[in-house]
């Protein structure tokens, strides 16, 4: 690998997305040929509340710069409640990852319908410029000055 | 080991023209237990079908990916192919390399190592797949109706008529809904009762079809197939089975004060009232909150006059519960409030009415007796104008966005109805645009401007102002002649936004159907399963999913009775699989789970577990796999990890993140 | 000290009770030990003390299981635990004979050290009837004293009231010793810069030797098969082994506890490399209070968690970066 090409930061974002709603939304995106940047690479889940925190802890740890849940709108969840249980872990949890001193903006939650395309790839492109910006994700790989 | 089988498919140029499929094929063979990997111009036809067929019997593959487009798109088409060649349908995954990949990115390279990531994510969680069978449950057959209109009422008929039992459930007093407060019909301007009314009789008389009218749906659980339904049948002060229907008690109620709905507040009526002459069943209520015995304690002449004895103050409100196998929704539409539309004076004068009020006032019926006249003073009108888009179409957020759809025929059916039997009355239209798809709609149209006279303007109103010689100036723009317009008009009318039935909103819930931002309900799909609801077993019929005239209405009902018999005229339902289960070893008896599943799925159990060696009784978490419907709520609230989704494992989920991560 | 001992010998020869849970002493005057008594005789080891700061209830999710009932010493604090155990169904009330005993704050042998206090041969003043206000200490260089207060673990600082939640009979006297603001220390992590904080953070954590201890002794933390020994999250090796749960232990251990953790502070009191982790708990703690309002885990046996709970107008997750 080139000098160069080692210093070319090339995020890793995983997306979590919930069936019923932005993985649709994430389809509508690319059948209206809406583009974002290949950095990201989702993952289907049956709805937001699938999500649990140690994933998201996970993927930080081997690795990712940048973590997104998208699932449906507050009240419109396909299991009804799903969505609002969401909220509330992921709300701790990021709270958590900011009192860790973990930078802010490295996590998202946002509520994207399965008709919500343009939203789709709108909320992708903010999100990997944010990941550009923040650069490496350091500190949640190194939370323990073991490596 | 899986032995895994990779498949990736071009579609056509779609995905090959940006992605290197050569390039895919090469990098998964490269991954833990792909055994075999290929590429193809289309793997959904039948010759790509049969490729995956032939390689799962040759290399006796017991995994496969297919990089394709959306599983929301062809999952199920693959697992099918796979489950003809033996091998179970949920070892199939879906890498999405065309909505997700092809058609958003435009650099081959990045393609190509997005798709091979992609690829990789779903080869990992392949190797942890595990066989999955779905369940069985059994179907009631039985149909529930929720709303009596035209559309639950031909979706229960023709329910019955397939010889399946239904019941309607009716929040007002009678069946009819809003059809019948319509005085004729477009574009045939038949009398709307004359095609109604036999319709509610046949239903009423129909032996497979119970009626359960004043009454709402109060509690639904259960699933698809097998729902329970708490009805509440409130209370109607009067004894169905006693009450002949004479009549008597209406005429001798001395509190005749209360607004009447179906004259949509026009007149009065009774305390106790039918809603109109043909309601079914011809049984009075009593308006408890308009009765002089239920506020004061005295009076009492309806039951004095009652020779059937059929009044009963003491009514109490009831519950049934009654088990369905599918549940229509029917729930209908009601006009908007003008609140936000003070400009055309609706509050101020009563000479400014909204279309189905001009519906009631034309009818023989109604508050005036057919005659068209002024509500303020009586007086005929000379001069009536219609404005159009009274809160459809509505670019800022007063009104609602969509087109209410069905105002420019019933617009153009009340200027010709008019003008025909008043044609010294000058009618004049503002609209927007006139949209007239439709049998026979464009033709109808037109004779009301050519034939009858009417006066279309294009433009709107900016104000109605009442004047004080109790005229209306109407102020508005005529956009072709791009001139503004004054015009003394003796009525206005409304062509009012419809809006689904506030109460669609409650009840959406408890079916946990889903439901837009207008409040419609969402149909599964808007093109290919535009009757069904995304929750099995819940499908929809009428303006509940989207504005409709009568004819598509019917139509709708028609397709959705067909969707429900289909699933009635089955004794099983394969239930999915992708359910939570609790391993009995971990699980701590916590009840955490049960106080987030959505469906009620979760009990528990006190059985005797060995966990390696130690023999003991432990209070265990149950899933009824038939009621989890696979969200994975509890999976994530179980504190001990015990909980677990098939299809969607924490271990899946976990070598996906890895997989992209690494 | 008399008074409760004599009180678990009639329980014990009336049959009311199997037998009971309190402590024993230890091999110093100040590491007294959970032990069970099941005669009159053992009771001659019984201690109770200024040093029983252990917890007890976790101990009754085995008690539940023996035949007949157990008398279990609580504390006002561990009454907290012993609801929440109780309504996660892994205590059995009918199993449980509770005593509910009094506390005038526990103490911290390691605060005692920090002032210079070596050699110690013996601890007065520690007893549930010394006014606890004063401790005299014998060591091998003399005798030296201590306030009370300044000797106490930190949780007694923030102590939750001297109100047991559940109980069956009550003895001795407890003293509230709350004198500071339990999220004072939160807030002044909060106060500081991401750089800060992840290095307040990493230094703490990367003292953990991944001895379990913290998990071992939180009531909690009472899983039958706790998700770090599990196969189904991949997670399941020795620690210096996998990075994932080697990083992510404690995180994820707050994450488990949030919303059913009390606050009773037996994690910090038993890491033997003395890193502050009520810090996390108290974190989740103080943010479910602010957002979704105030939740005392184990103030009663009903109240539904907030973690299992949602309102329609819940805060956004985006809340945490507008916080500032």
């Amino acid at each position: 690998m080139s000098i160069e090409a080692k210093n070319e930061f090339k995020p890793k974002i995983v997306a979590f997305c919930c069936n019923w709603c932005s993985y649709a939304g994430a389809d509508l995106a690319g059948s209206s040929r809406l583009t974002y940047p290949a950095d990201v690479k989702i993952i289907r889940v049956p709805c937001s509340c699938r999500v649990n925190p140690m994933f998201i802890l996970r993927a930080f740890e081997k690795g990712a710069d940048g973590v997104i849940l998208c699932g449906c709108h507050p009240g419109d969840c396909h299991y009804s409640t799903g969505n609002y249980y969401a909220r509330r872990r992921m709300t701790l949890l990021f709270s958590m990852l900011d009192y860790l001193g973990v930078e802010n903006g490295r996590t998202r939650v946002e509520w994207v319908s399965a008709a919500e395309g343009v939203k789709f790839s709108q909320t992708m492109n903010e999100f990997v410029e944010k990941i550009y910006s923040l650069g490496e994700n350091v500190r949640l790989g190194d939370l323990r000055c073991r490596n | 080991m899986q032995r895994i089988g990779v498949f990736v498919c071009h579609c056509g140029s779609n995905i090959a023209a940006t992605v290197d499929v050569k390039k895919v094929v090469e990098m998964v063979q490269m991954e833990p237990g792909v055994v075999h990997a290929e590429d193809y111009q289309y793997m959904c036809s039948e010759a790509g079908q049969a490729k995956i067929a032939a390689a799962i019997q040759e290399k006796g593959l017991t995994g496969i990916v297919v990089c394709s487009c959306s599983p929301r798109m062809h999952e199920a088409t693959f697992r099918k192919a796979a489950e003809r060649a033996g091998l179970n349908p949920y070892m199939v995954e879906i890498a999405n390399i065309r909505e997700h990949c092809s058609w958003i990115h435009k650099n081959i390279e990045e393609a190509t190592e997005k798709a091979v990531i992609l690829a990789r994510a779903a080869i990992a969680k392949v190797n942890l797949n595990t066989s999955l069978k779905p369940g069985e449950s059994r179907v009631t057959k039985r149909a529930l109706v929720i709303g009596g209109g035209i559309a639950g009422i031909q979706t229960a008929l023709d329910i019955a008529d397939a010889g399946y039992e239904v019941d309607i459930v009716e929040k007002t007093p009678s069946i009819g809904g809003r059809m019948s407060q319509l005085d004729k019909t477009f574009p045939t301007l038949d009398c709307s009762a004359c095609i109604l009314t036999p319709k509610m009789v046949e239903a009423a008389a129909h032996e497979k079809i119970k009626i359960y009218t004043y009454s709402e749906v109060e509690k639904v659980s259960g699933f698809v197939g097998d729902f329970t339904v708490d009805i509440r049948k409130k209370a109607r002060s009067v004894d169905m089975d006693k009450c002949t229907g004479c009549g008597v008690c209406q005429e001798k109620c001395p509190s005749k004060k209360a607004p009447s709905e179906f004259n949509r507040g026009l007149n009065t009526r009774s305390a106790i009232y039918t809603p109109f002459a043909q309601a079914i069943p011809n049984v009075p209520v009593i308006d408890r909150e308009n009765c002089i015995k239920f506020k004061t304690g005295k009076c009492g002449v309806c039951s004095k006059v009652c020779q059937a004895g059929a009044i009963d103050y003491d009514q109490q409100d009831e519950i049934v519960t009654e088990k369905y196998g599918a549940i229509v929704v029917a729930t209908g539409f009601d006009t908007i409030k003008l609140d936000n539309y003070d400009e055309y004076a609706y509050s101020q004068s009563k000479d400014v009415i909204t279309s189905l009020e001009l519906e009631r006032i034309m009818n023989a019926a109604g508050p005036t007796k057919g005659h068209l006249e002024r509500l303020s003073d009586g007086k005929a009108p000379k001069e009536m104008v219609f404005i159009q888009c009274v809160g459809s179409r509505c670019a800022d957020n007063r009104g609602k966005s969509y087109c209410s759809k069905i105002c420019c025929m019933y617009t153009a059916k009340h200027a010709m109805l008019i003008r025909d039997k008043y044609p010294d009355v000058n009618v004049t239209v503002f609209y927007i645009d006139v949209r007239t798809p439709g049998k026979n709609f464009d033709e109808f149209y037109r004779r009301a401007v050519e034939q009858y006279g009417v006066n279309y303007i294009k433009g709107q109103v900016g104000k109605v102002i009442p004047q004080p010689n109790g005229k209306l100036l109407v102020q508005g723009a005529d956009l072709l002649d791009n001139k503004q317009i004054l015009k003394e008009a003796d009525m206005v009318v409304l062509a009012t936004a419809i809006e689904p039935n506030p109460d669609v909103r409650k009840i959406a819930t408890m079916l946990t159907a889903s439901i837009d931002t207008n409040n419609f309900l969402t149909e599964a799909h808007a093109k290919l399963r535009p009757v069904e609801s995304p929750t099995a077993g819940i499908f929809l019929s009428g303006v509940c999913q989207g504005p409709k005239d009568i004819p598509e209405t019917v139509a709708q009902a028609g397709a959705a009775a067909v969707k429900a018999i289909g699933l009635l005229a089955k004794d099983k339902l394969l239930t999915n699989p992708c359910t939570a289960q609790a391993d009995e070893l971990m699980c701590n008896g916590c009840s955490t789970c049960a106080n987030v599943c959505p469906y009620g799925a979760i009990t528990y159990e006190t059985r005797l577990v060995n966990d390696h060696g130690i023999r003991e009784d432990r209070r265990i978490a149950v899933v009824n796999s038939a009621l989890c419907q696979g969200c994975g709520a509890c999976t994530v609230a179980c504190p001990s990890g015990a909980m677990d989704l098939q299809g969607f494992s924490n271990r899946q989920i976990i070598a996906e993140v890895d997989a992209i991560c690494r | 000290m008399q008074e409760l001992i004599n009180r678990i010998k009639e329980l014990l020869a009336d049959g009311t009770v199997a037998r009971a849970l309190g402590w024993r002493a230890g091999d110093l005057p100040y590491n007294p030990e959970p032990a069970y008594f099941e005669t009159a005789e053992s009771l001659q080891d019984f201690v109770y003390n200024g040093f029983c700061g252990a917890n007890l209830s976790k101990y009754m999710i085995e008690a539940s299981k023996l035949e007949g009932r157990t008398l279990v010493c609580l504390k006002p604090c561990d009454t907290y635990s012993f609801n929440q155990l109780l309504k996660e169904h892994r205590v059995d009330r009918e199993k449980a004979y509770i005593i509910g005993v009094g506390c005038k704050g526990k103490l911290d042998i390691e605060k005692i050290r920090q002032q210079g206090i070596k050699g110690i041969q013996s601890i007065s003043g520690a007893e549930l009837t010394d006014e606890g206000e004063t401790l005299t200490i014998q060591t091998i260089y003399g005798e030296k004293t201590c306030a009370y207060k300044d000797a106490m673990l930190e949780r007694c600082h923030v102590c939750k009231g001297k109100e047991h939640k559940i109980y069956d009979e009550l003895i001795g006297e407890s003293k509230d010793t709350k004198d500071a603001e339990r999220f004072a220390e939160v807030e002044r992590i909060e106060a500081m810069t991401p750089e800060e904080k992840f290095a307040f953070f990493r230094s703490e954590l990367s003292k953990c030797i991944r001895c379990n201890a913290c998990r071992n002794v939180c009531p909690a933390c009472s899983c039958r098969k706790c998700v770090f020994d599990s196969v189904k999250f991949d997670s399941s090796q020795k620690a210096n082994v996998d990075s994932f749960e080697e990083k992510m232990f404690h995180v994820i251990r707050a994450f488990h506890v949030a919303g059913r953790c009390t606050d009773c502070g037996e994690c910090s009191r038993v890491c033997p490399q003395g890193i502050p982790l009520h810090l996390f708990n108290r974190k989740f703690i103080k943010d479910i209070d602010e957002l979704y309002g105030e939740y005392q885990a184990g103030e009663d046996a009903e109240a539904i968690a907030p973690l299992t709970s949602f309102t329609f107008d819940d805060a956004e997750p985006s809340i945490v970066g507008k916080r500032g």
